[in-house]
């Protein structure tokens, strides 16, 4: 068995889904270090203080032979004082557990500049939520659900440029933190996830991302979400991610922005 | 018919013994080929700001040195390069990039399936070298956009170079 060998970067950073993407976008890279004849691993921490919660997220992936990526992630999203606004009781904390299977299909994202072709992935997420009892008390359906997707991701060397787009079928709401599904609507709805970099060096990207969500239950709105990021391998196992999101209404509280960190290590 | 076909044949052995006529003091043989440009798997880039950032031809055989050089002292790539030519190696190498920036020089080496053959190249390695090549090429002062506009058309390669 072989470890080892990606380009600077290539592994991307881990999504707070679980999966490789950018930080809030799931894209068609593998997880790990490994190439086509090995097997590899990242693992991430993310926190995202927000203006009126505080959201966290780890996890691991394993990566074999650039194909086909398992990952499992853990959310925490701290109410904090807005719990007690929210008659949830102050540091209240929505959980969920994720488990994502993520198989590359076609196309190659570094080797293929000869062609348009992106690389493609397809993949599911498993989405568990803890308090299901609440859950329901808010209108969502179920407190677990499946999101199924396909990515496109594609780096143009010509141009300096990382770009993705991945469209998702999913129910869920905030991410599955509020469970899958409510009272306005719940039906599978075709989302949007697009990110555009630009490669200052090998090591080095900025960009941004933008992710459409649903909007499924009765008590408050959920929009899109938007950020701004840099990511930075400081060594083939480090990458530091730094970033300003913009997650819009949580929970019936408006602009729900900050900025965040996330510590990305691969093997 | 008879004359075309002679033609076809004296042009062939033409090029096929160019091609070890060309080669330099220290190089060792190799089996017989076609000589054609068509042998650097990919067309030169037109826009010459690439050839230009890389600073010509002399910039070029400097960062082919130093990326041959780099390879050799590696753990890793030194045990695949050594047993091979490394004066014929430079020089083909010199060769092709030149050609494929653009720069006017002809390519008299293999094509890479075959130049690739006995060498046992995994992509790891494959990567390797590209960052060696990146080393070799931010020393020569290129700025990270025009290595990747010239690593855009090596990445391509990957295909032959490497041995499943």
């Amino acid at each position: 068995m072989v470890f080892g060998g990606k380009l600077p970067l290539t592994r991307g950073v881990t999504s707070i889904d679980g999966g490789t993407g950018g930080g809030l976008s799931t894209w068609a890279l593998i997880a790990g270090n490994e190439t086509d004849d090995g097997v590899g691993a990242s693992a991430f921490v993310t926190r995202v203080p927000l203006s009126d919660y505080d959201f966290a997220a780890y996890g691991v992936a394993v990566g074999f032979f650039d194909r086909v990526e398992l990952s499992l992630a853990h959310q925490e999203f701290d109410t904090g004082a807005t719990g007690a606004a929210l008659g949830l009781g102050e540091g209240f904390t929505f959980e969920q557990d994720i488990v994502g299977l993520k198989v590359r299909v076609l196309g190659d994202a570094v080797y293929g500049q000869d062609s348009w072709l992106p690389q493609v992935a397809v993949g599911v997420q498993y989405k568990h939520a803890e308090d299901d009892w609440l859950l329901a008390a808010l209108g969502a359906e179920d407190d677990e659900g499946f999101d199924f997707y396909v990515s496109a991701t594609k780096v143009v060397l010509e141009q300096s440029l990382v770009l993705n787009a991945t469209v998702r079928a999913t129910r869920a709401n905030q991410f599955g933190l509020l469970g899958h599904g409510g009272d306005q609507n719940n039906d599978y709805q075709a989302e949007i996830e697009v990110s555009a970099a630009y490669m200052l060096t090998d090591r080095l990207i900025i960009g941004g991302e933008y992710r459409t969500r649903p909007d499924n239950l009765g008590f408050a709105e959920e929009e899109r979400g938007y950020d701004v990021f840099a990511a930075y391998a400081l060594t083939d196992n480090l990458t530091l991610v730094g970033g300003y999101v913009d997650l819009g209404s949580i929970a019936t509280f408006d602009d729900q922005e900050g900025a965040y960190l996330s510590i990305q290590i691969g093997f | 018919m008879r004359l075309r076909f002679a033609c076809a044949v004296l042009a062939a052995s033409l090029f096929t013994f160019a091609a070890p006529a060309l080669a330099q003091e220290g190089e060792e043989p190799v089996a017989p080929y076609v000589q054609s440009d068509a042998n650097a798997g990919a067309a030169p880039i037109t826009d010459p700001a690439v050839f230009a950032a890389l600073n010509g031809r002399e910039g070029v055989n400097r960062i082919v040195d130093r990326t041959v050089d780099l390879a050799l002292a590696d753990p890793q790539l030194g045990p695949i390069f050594q047993p091979f030519d490394m004066v014929r190696l430079r020089r083909t190498l010199k060769e092709q990039f030149c050609y494929l920036l653009g720069g006017g020089c002809t390519y008299t080496g293999r094509d890479m399936t075959t130049s690739h053959a006995d060498m046992g190249v995994q992509t790891r390695d494959f990567n390797l070298l590209v960052q060696h090549l990146r080393t070799a090429m931010r020393e020569e002062g290129v700025s990270n956009r025009m290595q990747n506009r010239f690593l855009a058309v090596l990445a391509p390669m990957h295909g032959q170079v490497v041995q499943r």
